[in-house]
């Protein structure tokens, strides 16, 4: 097996990370108790983008990963962002 | 014999992703039917979300990151040829799953008692961004409770092949495959649970 497959992600590593999710779930609660307006949304949507960031590249070792994978998880969520946005973007500047 | 598996690793790695990519389409399918009516209907989002339980929903959450942190242990575990430890922690794995499945029961039926299901008298009552938040929550949180279900499960099984020696220190994908599984369905929840509990 080649080095990159083998690599082994310490229990420290993730407890770190573990740590840093706690954190956000509590950051996003509270901005949620705050009125943000508009703006509530894209906030939580940005902390839970941080969430599942942690999660695929430690979690999911995508950070210890080859090239390959990189691509192939990025434009899956580009692909993502493209329908969500595309669609939101019609919906919000429609007029009847 | 170690050259093919190592061939094997990637291809097998790559092939879950490549379904974890069609879940990441079916969901996002939903968030776009989500994001659509919280536009439509943000007052009606507003007034439904706030009866939702915050303090469950956060529990829940806590529960599901913490289910993946031992499921990412397990795999270390297993890679550093501790295979109790492993089994130990994939137990753990299940056992959070399951109090996430019984936190969801206990919600969903408070809900139910309420009234507040899908096509029941009492919501239909209701104004129609309501009958449509309740009825996107129901079928989200529905969908990925099963997909919880499911992952404890498979969990249940890469147990049972890590016990039998079938799955071992030097040849661990199918553990990897099912944390990237579970990983997922973490991952889904983080975006479901501010967009429910939290935003409206």
């Amino acid at each position: 097996m080649h080095a990159e497959e083998e690599h082994i992600v310490e229990f420290k590593v993730l407890f770190k990370v573990l740590i840093a999710l706690f954190m956000l779930t509590g950051l996003t609660v509270l901005a949620g108790s705050v009125d943000l307006g508009y703006f509530s949304v894209a906030v939580a949507l940005l902390i839970a983008t941080a969430k599942a960031s942690l999660v695929v590249f430690f979690f999911m070792h995508l950070k210890y990963e080859g090239g390959l994978f990189k691509i192939m998880v990025l434009l899956a969520f580009v692909i993502l962002a493209i329908f969500i946005g595309f669609t939101f973007f019609d919906v919000a500047f429609r007029t009847n | 014999m170690t050259h093919n598996t190592s061939k094997d690793y990637i291809g097998a790695k790559i092939g879950m992703w490549l379904f974890l990519f069609t879940e990441i389409l079916l969901f996002g399918g939903l968030f776009v039917l989500y994001s659509v009516y919280l536009h439509r209907y943000p007052e009606e989002f507003h007034l439904a979300g706030q009866e939702l339980n915050v303090y469950f929903g956060t529990a829940n959450t806590l529960v599901l990151l913490t289910s993946s942190f031992s499921m990412a242990l397990s795999i270390t575990a297993l890679q550093k040829g501790n295979k109790k430890l492993c089994m130990i922690l994939l137990t753990i794995t299940m056992i959070l799953a399951c109090v996430f499945l019984f936190n969801k029961y206990l919600e969903w039926g408070a809900k139910i008692h309420h009234g507040i299901y899908p096509d029941s008298p009492t919501l239909l009552e209701r104004p129609k961004g309501e009958i449509i938040f309740f009825g996107l929550y129901y079928v989200m949180t529905g969908l990925h409770g099963l997909h919880v279900l499911i992952g404890s499960f498979i969990i249940l099984i890469v147990l049972i092949l890590v016990a039998k020696n079938r799955v071992t220190s030097s040849d661990f994908v199918a553990v990897e495959n099912t944390g990237l599984y579970w990983h997922l369905v973490d991952m889904i929840w983080i975006y479901l649970f501010p967009l429910f509990y939290l935003v409206v």
